[in-house]
């Protein structure tokens, strides 16, 4: 047992490795679930990396093992002098109420929830009209007329996604069958793909023929299900799209990267407070790249596109179903 | 909830309770012979990153499989040094395993292929090829008969028939010969096993290495069966669960069986019906996903009876002089 010991503390302290960077520096501190996540937290990591290449300047981050270490790697960034710190996920909420007003001389960015305090800026995304938009494209691809929603927790936030999801859909096709479902309700329903590819493979037998994803590490199994079953799937977060080209539909953008980008560029002095990034920001969208524009017909992006500027213009409103927990629409 | 999603459901079943049925039945030869075995969802994980990582590399599910079951081994054999010849704490080996398995995969995975601890996805001759039994095709029409072997039977991975096929193997080994007989009077009496002139350690190993191919196959499963491709903590807690199978079978094979496929058809049925309707009441989706975990201490609980384990197991043997 003695011999054991030191190799597991040495994998754990491995697990934590923390970037060098001298202090004054900004510093992003990821989420669960991982820095290559090929989603949520890669986009932050894309943002850094960009602002790191042009501006030849170095921050540090770090990634959270469990839930545990919020407030404690919060802390140590902040005693380390970094500013500011980007804070990556609405589970940081209560961490940032309790650790900012510890470090008022500090710039704390909360990506995805909001918290109101002097020093901290709250970047939230219109997941809803970026989910709509989808939806649209999902609905009109559908032959099948059911189409589905994987979500990893059934949380405001993610319903937000499925609500706007089904609101695109039953505005092309009002008749659409939508079916929704959730992996879990603990951390790992972000981390299970074995859990999203049964659950993937469950809607498609009951006839859905594109699934939404919208599970983090979970919805990597529900894209691959997707690609097996010969139906589309759509990505979320970061650009989807190249990991089964052909197969995934499209991917509901959530332009994080450039809320990192923008957090490390204005530096220290940031305005503080909330900033929405939606539709009119360019902060949600969905993809079109070389890996699927050959599914997406030029009716089809037409009618996107109206969509767009009608919500853009405000003739057009999506609901969001974080304002009062209902959608008109399931 | 008609026909068809019966057999969908029942198809679920078999493939999740796959993984869970080859950590049981590990996890019950181990202890059966004396040796507490906490660390099936380390080695679960380590098999599972072995096998997805030599899959991607040589694009044969086979060899990754192989490469699998070498890993599982080697970890078993680390837990038979440290809680066998060196009599330490077996509960805590095999907690230390989980770590190490849960630190090593992503730190390695993350060396070899800079992904953030998974391995790339699999394809083509890296996964696990689905069979077709014989005459599958002919029978699925056949009322009643023809759902049944040709929808829940047929069409799974090689893997999935050998786990059940082990059930019966198991009980054979355990109860029909000389070597398993051995091994559990080494797990109950290992001093009246020492008397009789057999070795206390020979023995321990060897469970503890079958132990071991069979975690190799359960994480082998999970990464190219189950799913394309490795990402860090996909076990996600089957081992414990395995090890509550176990103790509900009370170190029986064929309950063993029974235990897994009601955890296996508990988790298809919290996937497939998460917002239904029970009698005109609405269930939450929290609900339904709690169920099997709800179930899990209920069964233990209430209806186990009295699970005694093995009497020997946990206790290191010292030889008298």
């Amino acid at each position: 047992m003695t011999a054991l010991k030191p190799l597991a503390l040495s994998a754990s302290a491995l697990a934590l490795t923390v970037g060098m960077a001298q202090a004054d520096s900004p510093a992003l501190i990821f989420d669960l679930g991982g820095k290559f996540d090929k989603s949520f937290n890669e986009a932050a990591y894309n943002g850094a990396e960009r602002w790191r290449e042009e501006t030849g300047g170095s921050y540090r981050e770090i990634e959270m093992q469990s839930a545990a270490q919020r407030v404690q790697f919060a802390r140590r960034m902040a005693e380390a002098g970094s500013n500011p710190i980007v804070v990556m996920g609405f589970q940081n909420a209560p961490t940032l109420e309790e650790v900012a007003p510890d470090y008022p001389d500090t710039s704390f960015v909360l990506v995805d929830a909001v918290v109101d305090l002097p020093n901290v800026r709250s970047v939230i995304f219109a997941e809803h009209e970026g989910s709509f938009l989808v939806g649209m494209l999902a609905a009109m691809a559908s032959e099948t007329d059911t189409i589905s929603f994987v979500g990893g927790m059934e949380i405001p936030l993610i319903t937000a996604f499925a609500c706007g999801y089904a609101q695109g859909a039953r505005a092309v096709n009002p008749d659409i069958e939508i079916i929704v479902n959730y992996t879990g309700s603990t951390p790992e329903a972000w981390n299970d793909p074995v859990r999203g590819s049964e659950i993937a493979s469950g809607q498609i037998s009951q006839g859905s023929d594109v699934v939404f994803a919208a599970a983090g590490g979970t919805g990597l199994g529900v894209l691959q299900t997707a690609e097996d079953e010969g139906v589309f799937s759509i990505g979320v977060d970061s650009n989807q799209n190249h990991l089964h080209p052909g197969s995934v539909l499209t991917s509901m953008l959530k332009l994080v990267d450039q809320a990192v980008y923008d957090a490390f560029t204005e530096g220290p002095d940031m305005e503080t407070g909330v900033v929405l990034m939606d539709l009119a920001s360019d902060g949600v969208g969905y993809a079109v790249d070389e890996h699927n524009e050959h599914l997406i017909s030029a009716e089809m992006s037409e009618a996107v596109e109206e969509a767009r500027a009608a919500i853009i213009s405000g003739e057009l409103t999506v609901h969001d179903y974080r304002t009062d927990s209902t959608c008109p629409a399931f | 909830m008609d026909w068809i999603m019966v057999v969908q459901v029942l198809d679920s079943t078999l493939r999740l309770a796959t993984p869970l049925l080859f950590a049981c039945l590990a996890g019950l030869i181990s202890e059966r012979a004396g040796v507490f075995d906490i660390g099936l969802e380390g080695k679960m994980l380590a098999a599972a990153f072995m096998a997805a990582a030599i899959a991607y590399a040589t694009g044969n599910v086979w060899l990754g499989v192989a490469s699998a079951i070498v890993a599982s081994v080697g970890i078993s054999l680390l837990h038979g040094v440290a809680a066998i010849t060196f009599r330490g704490n077996q509960l805590i080996s095999g907690v230390a395993i989980n770590f190490l398995a849960a630190g090593l995969t992503v730190v390695i995975a993350q060396n070899w292929f800079s992904q953030g601890g998974r391995t790339p996805s699999l394809s083509g001759g890296g996964r696990m090829p689905r069979l077709d039994l014989p005459f599958a095709d002919a029978l699925r029409d056949v009322p009643v008969l023809g759902p049944i072997y040709s929808g829940i039977l047929s069409g799974h991975a090689l893997l999935v028939y050998i786990a059940f096929l082990c059930v019966p193997a198991t009980w054979f080994l355990l109860f029909r010969t000389r070597f398993g007989l051995r091994l559990r009077a080494v797990g109950e009496n290992p001093a009246a096993v020492d008397t009789a002139g057999i070795s206390v350690v020979g023995l321990r190993y060897g469970a503890v290495a079958i132990g071991g191919v069979l975690c190799g196959l359960a994480g082998a499963y999970l990464s190219t069966g189950l799913s394309a491709g490795f990402v860090q903590e996909m076990t996600a807690g089957r081992g414990f669960i395995a090890l509550a199978a176990m103790i509900f079978a009370k170190w029986r094979p064929w309950h063993a069986m029974g235990a897994v496929l009601l955890f296996g058809f508990l988790e298809a049925v919290a996937n497939r019906f998460q917002s239904i309707e029970i009698l005109g009441v609405g269930l939450p989706v929290q609900a339904m996903q709690a169920l099997p975990y709800i179930l899990t201490v209920v069964i233990l609980a209430g209806f186990v009876g009295k699970a005694i384990p093995p009497r020997a197991v946990g206790t290191p043997y010292v030889k008298e002089h």
